[in-house]
């Protein structure tokens, strides 16, 4: 069990920031493209709409190694047309193939949380706002975005689970990523254990993230939290627990 | 025209090696369908149970599936329960040659472990939603706990639970592609094997994405009938 963790441990170490790398740079990538697009998405203009729709559709109705061969292996027919414009040394690389893919996908999914959270900020205080005479940009920066993250912060973090579970997949097209070195550890010494330590470093990872997340869905929620430690007493008569936060 | 050729049906094209591959996809899906779901039962019930150890069992093992790359859920049951069978077998009889887990009951397994522990925590939410004065009613007028599930609650767990399973099944759908990686015949196989010997790799995995989505459409048109059907019984603004 143990031996090979000793005999192969920077291998998996390495692998390791394999996959934060790819999942990291990818949804971050996601991250920007995904606002002005959700935006977008919600503008009356049909021709802005629905390229977007398909876009998400497309790249949520199908799985994401079917999309990573059609990017990685499927440039392969245009090689020359791609040679032509200069751009072969991108999808030549298996990582910025998987990170365009990822990055691609990603974008997909945080769009459709992104838009679920624009439709949810209260009309009311967008009014509000209005009459105040804010213009469009320091409204969207005080009081849509604001709101918007805020109601799309656990969907947020589920997706990048989801991403960093789904860059294991990047080991297909021979990243060596945990997986992919994990996979050639195993054809060399045909020891079942590896997976398990692959297994290890992966809930490692989520858990030490989803950790992270709420502290940070904590912090941007805080104005919704009864101080624990406070000397004031709190509300009495509506009867609240101890600590009194919505996320927990 | 030529891209035509390259998807027709018969010894030229390989649209009916695609169509093999499609109906092993399907198939896979179909059968860990029930298997998941059964399992996801399991687990609600485990995990709504008064005591401990069910609960701490149910809680550990959604927290792991979910925790881990599919893909390696599914090299753990192909690599890990071939060996153990095999070291059973071994143990019973000595004799016995070595004896390989086919790639397809692995996929079955792998991903029912999959939809089992996301469809538990799925059906575990809508279990706890369900009014508690409902089942103090049934246990009044004399029914017992089987009596209770079935004709009481649930009725109204599939109604609640059915836009996350929904979803579980779409992505259930997605994850069979995973199985192609251990070399079982399914659509994303058969894709890549005629990119092999037809060096038109965009050709065929742009089919694949297609006939995928296609099929996503397809569901979520479905499911969203389902989950009208399920819903008429109730008033909306």
């Amino acid at each position: 069990m143990i031996e090979v963790l000793i005999d192969y441990w920077p291998k998996l170490l390495d692998g390791m920031s394999m996959t934060l790398k790819l999942t990291f740079i990818s949804v971050v990538i996601a991250g920007l493209l995904s606002l002005p697009l959700a935006i977008l998405r919600r503008s009356k203009n049909k021709a802005f709409q629905w390229p977007i729709r398909l876009f998400v559709s497309f790249f949520r109705g199908t799985p994401l190694l079917a999309q990573l061969f059609l990017i990685y292996y499927g440039s392969g027919q245009f090689r020359e047309e791609l040679t032509d414009l200069g751009v072969w040394w991108f999808f030549r690389d298996p990582f910025y193939c998987a990170l365009f893919t990822f990055a691609l996908n990603s974008t997909a999914y945080q769009l459709e949380i992104l838009r679920g959270g624009l439709q949810a900020v209260p009309y009311g205080e967008i009014e509000a706002g209005v009459a105040l005479g804010m213009p469009r940009t320091l409204l969207y920066r005080k009081i849509i975005l604001p709101h918007t993250y805020r109601i799309a912060l656990p969907a947020l973090g589920n997706e990048i689970i989801l991403m960093l579970k789904g860059s294991a997949i990047a080991s297909v097209i021979t990243l060596l990523d945990v997986m992919g070195h994990t996979r050639r550890v195993f054809s060399q010494t045909f020891d079942i254990s590896v997976y398990f330590w692959a297994a290890l470093i992966y809930l490692m990872i989520t858990t030490l993230f989803v950790f992270a997340w709420r502290l940070l869905e904590k912090r941007l929620t805080r104005h919704m939290c009864y101080p624990v430690n406070s000397k004031l007493p709190a509300p009495k008569a509506l009867n609240t627990p101890k600590e009194t936060c919505h996320v927990n | 025209m030529e891209w035509f050729e390259y998807l027709s049906f018969g010894n030229n094209g390989w649209g009916d090696e695609l169509a093999s591959g499609l109906g092993i996809t399907l198939s896979l899906a179909l059968i860990t369908l029930p298997i998941g779901l059964f399992l996801g039962f399991s687990v609600a019930a485990a995990s709504v149970a008064k005591k401990t150890y069910p609960r701490l069992i149910a809680f550990t093992f959604t927290t792991m599936i979910r925790g881990l790359p599919e893909l390696l859920t599914l090299f753990i049951i192909y690599h890990g329960v071939g060996l153990l069978l095999n070291k059973i077998i071994k143990w019973l009889n000595p004799d016995a040659g070595f004896f390989e887990l086919s790639p397809f009951v692995a996929g079955i397994i792998a991903l029912g472990l999959v939809f089992g522990g996301y469809s538990g925590e799925v059906l575990r939410g809508a279990w706890q939603a369900l009014d508690k004065g409902q089942r103090e009613a049934a246990l009044a007028t004399g029914m017992n706990q089987l009596q209770i599930f079935r004709l009481i609650e649930l009725p109204q767990m599939l109604r609640l639970a059915l836009p996350g399973l929904g979803n579980l099944w779409i992505n259930l759908l997605k994850d069979t592609a995973l199985v192609s990686v251990i070399a079982l015949n399914d659509l994303m196989r058969m894709a890549n094997i005629a990119v092999g010997s037809t060096k038109k790799p965009f050709l065929f995995f742009l089919t694949v994405c297609l006939t995928y989505w296609a099929i996503c459409i397809f569901f979520e048109w479905c499911i969203a009938r389902l989950e009208k059907r399920a819903n008429r019984g109730i008033r909306t603004s």
